[in-house]
């Protein structure tokens, strides 16, 4: 099936804008000159200073950490696993939330993925009556904040949708469910999604669709064998920007989610951490450094993707 | 070929969660046990007045978290095992945001532990709110008249108050009060006499006061803790209570007055801030390292509540002769008989089902705070009818004989009993803006009393 798919073209066109891997060479040209270097390393060190305050500070005592700064480290070394050990085995440890975490991150990064990419296809290259208003009204929707919609949203999560005492849409009838929490976050991701694959999407050579028409192939086909394989780096980059973002969520899932503590996400266990008036604030460090290694795996898993697919709506003219 | 086997497995997964996502229906087990009331026998027989309504489960949301939540699934623990009911607690320290999302969406929780008199009030004007049982109203004569009006609205009784937490005390080291020969004071003006003396003998960055009123989004909490205390013990309850309602504007000459005298005590340069640096560091120290300088004798004296308490590190004694303990705030005016600020909860119904209301019950029960009592220190009731030998701790030991005293001039923390928009919102801000930027005491009322909701 890969024999369909020539490589993307790269010649310069006549209005001497850079294109394809000319312009991601020109980029690279640019950051790699000595003076970029240098300043690119500083700002990540300087970028990076409080990610390490914090990480030392996961290994110092709760008194040394609040009473002087984390650079004391350094001048009066001080080791303590207290923290970890407290995370791990207190009140039933992180290993029940890491799971729900991924039992509700995975399907609402796969689910609007599925949906946002067929839609960005037919929006792109199924051309219809009224396609361009309906994308730019979706591309709009990005605008609605998440905390103005949470009580409507709750609303027609536990009644459905009424006007006047008439039901218009019922409910879903998941309420309380990590359903729910997938549904909400293919919702609020789902604008975004389909504006940047439609991008993507459309900048695929018209001749490679229409050579696939003619040997046959129907609409499915193409989006399957051709638009599919081809915007795998906006769909990764998408892909990992939707998986921090709901791994990292706490306000849909506790707002959405089961009020049983036994289901409910990584962030809202390491919330009830921190303990009532934080009292227990130190926990937050050593907490969240083991909940990144989820996230760092996926990042490092795709980032071969996520570059190119960053690159991809600016410069693939 | 290997794009496809990606595309397949991506497609396997989405079928596997499609299947989830329609087939995973609402299995709340809300089951009422009907028929005959079941006669509950041997270490049971003191739940029988809560028997009847095994298999349910009662859904509680409230701000306390773990480990005082572990203490408190502990203290109904038995209550659940005899009587079948399920209490599943879920907490948050974003409570007070959450509660009014999940009212208003239709999902409210059967029971709310809700700590401040204003959101209270806020919630029965919903409309959702469930008058209690009965045996609920019945059990309100443990608490004091004024512990009662609390847990009401619009003069009908809602809510029956839950734990309770003194606020008037003031924390020092026993150690270092005893190594300079200074005496606990019981006076207002022994207090501002060992303060001016402590400024004196203390040197280098130790001082007689140190604070700190930084808590994320809740910053500027602690310093209107100082300002109530004052106001309410030098003109006494009424004119606090009216400066709840707004009968007494912060612009008013006696709030004005009171802030003069704060201005006298924490921010004070020649007092505080203990340990830390100056003035401005109290608003960028926060609450819960701010007495951590009475440790290393860089601080004499911190005002804070009785759950900071918590807050010591590890291996800290706590005692009349250990390392910290807390004396009771004399008040600035001797006419008013002991006046006391505290904070507390409130058990709200929003469902009135019997399994929720035996819940209600018990939880207002003297039976349910002695169980608490007996599980950890820390937690105090302000239920007249609790036997106070029961407390083991110092701190709880002094914060019950204040809150259960009958003539004790009780008053809630003012900044949870305004509107939301001010005792949550203006009035801490106009606090870090006080003590952190020097704003004038006259601009900060100025600011407070313009955000007042009409």
């Amino acid at each position: 099936m890969t024999s369909v798919i020539p490589p993307v073209p790269d010649t310069v066109p006549s209005d001497g804008k850079l294109r394809g891997r000319e312009a991601t060479s020109a980029v690279r040209r640019a950051f790699s000159s000595p003076i970029a270097s240098a300043v690119i390393i500083v700002i990540s060190v300087l970028w990076t200073i409080p990610t390490l305050g914090l990480f030392i500070n996961s290994f110092r005592s709760k008194e040394d950490a609040a009473t002087t700064g984390w650079w004391e480290f350094f001048v009066h070394p001080s080791f303590s696993l207290s923290g970890y050990e407290q995370v791990l085995t207190g009140s039933g440890g992180l290993a029940l939330p890491l799971v729900n975490s991924l039992a509700i991150t995975i399907p609402a990064t796969i689910i609007p993925i599925f949906i946002a990419s067929m839609a960005a296809y037919s929006l792109a290259w199924l051309r219809f009556r009224g396609s361009d208003a309906i994308f730019f009204l979706i591309f709009a929707l990005q605008i609605i904040p998440l905390q103005m919609a949470l009580v409507p949203l709750q609303q027609y999560y536990v009644r459905g949708l009424q006007i006047g005492g008439v039901t218009v849409l019922p409910s879903p009838g998941v309420n309380g469910t990590l359903a729910q929490i997938w549904l909400t976050h293919t919702m609020f991701s789902l604008p975004l999604a389909i504006f940047l694959l439609h991008n993507f999407i459309a900048q695929i050579p018209v001749s490679l669709i229409e050579a696939a028409r003619v040997d046959g192939a129907n609409a499915l086909r193409i989006f399957r064998s051709i638009v599919l394989p081809l915007s795998m780096p906006a769909i990764a980059s998408f892909g990992i920007f939707q998986f921090l973002w709901v791994w990292n969520d706490l306000l849909v899932a506790k707002t959405f989610g089961s009020t049983d503590p036994a289901q409910q996400p990584v962030t809202a266990r390491m919330q009830s951490l921190t303990g009532s008036y934080g009292a227990h604030l130190e926990l937050l460090a050593p907490a969240g450094f083991i909940t990144i290694v989820v996230p760092l795996i996926v990042f490092l898993a795709l980032q071969r993707y996520f570059a190119s697919g960053l690159l991809a709506g600016s410069v693939k003219g | 070929m290997k794009k496809h086997t990606i595309l397949a497995a991506a497609a396997g997964v989405l079928a596997v969660t499609a299947t989830a996502a329609c087939s995973s229906s609402t299995s709340t087990p809300q089951a009422g046990g009907g028929g005959t009331t079941p006669t509950l026998t041997g270490d049971c027989a003191q739940f029988q007045p809560y028997a009847g309504h095994s298999g349910s489960t009662v859904t509680m949301f409230g701000s306390i978290l773990s480990p005082e939540s572990d203490s408190l699934n502990k203290s109904w623990a038995d209550f659940q095992k005899c009587t079948g009911i399920k209490i599943q607690y879920t907490g948050s320290n974003t409570f007070e945001s959450d509660l009014p999302v999940k009212v208003n969406g239709g999902n409210a929780p059967n029971l709310a532990i809700i700590p401040q008199p204003g959101l209270l009030q806020q919630m029965v004007s919903t409309g959702t709110v469930k008058k209690p049982p009965a045996q609920t109203v019945k059990n309100e004569d443990n608490w004091s008249k004024v512990w009662k009006n609390y847990g009401s609205a619009d003069g009908t009784f809602y809510a029956a108050p839950m734990s309770a937490n003194m606020k008037s005390l003031v924390w020092y080291s026993p150690k270092y009060f005893a190594s300079k020969g200074y005496k606990v004071p019981t006076t207002h003006a022994e207090l501002m006499t060992l303060s001016n003396k402590m400024a004196s003998d203390m040197t280098g960055t130790a001082k007689p006061w140190c604070g700190g009123i930084g808590s994320g989004t809740a910053s500027g909490w602690p310093a209107t803790d100082w300002l109530e205390e004052t106001v309410l013990g030098t003109y006494g309850g009424q004119v606090y209570d009216d400066w709840i309602s707004h009968k007494v504007k912060f612009s008013d000459p006696q709030i004005q007055a009171a802030m003069k005298a704060v201005q006298g005590w924490m921010l004070n340069p020649a007092w505080v801030n203990g340990g830390v640096g100056n003035v401005q560091t109290i608003a960028t120290t926060t609450f819960q390292n701010a007495g951590l300088p009475i440790l290393k004798n860089q601080c004499g004296m911190l005002q804070q509540a009785s759950f900071y308490e918590a807050q010591w590190p590890k291996g800290t004694k706590v005692g009349p002769d250990g390392d910290v303990f807390a004396f009771y705030l004399p008040a600035a005016n001797p006419s008013i008989t002991t006046p006391v600020e505290g904070g507390g909860e409130f058990v709200t119904a929003f469902a009135d089902d019997p399994a929720t209301q035996a819940v209600q019950n018990y939880l207002s029960s003297p039976q349910w705070a002695e169980s608490r009592i007996k599980v950890a220190p820390g937690w105090v009731s302000a239920n007249e009818k609790v036997d106070q030998s029961l407390y083991t701790d110092p701190i709880d030991k002094i914060s019950a004989k204040y809150l259960a005293d009958p003539n004790a001039t009780f008053r809630f923390d003012a900044s949870d009993s305004m509107p939301a928009a001010v005792g949550s919102g203006t009035f801490w801000k106009g606090m870090v803006d006080w003590f952190g930027s020097g704003k004038s005491a006259a601009a900060v009322a100025q600011e407070i009393d313009a955000s007042w909701p009409n």
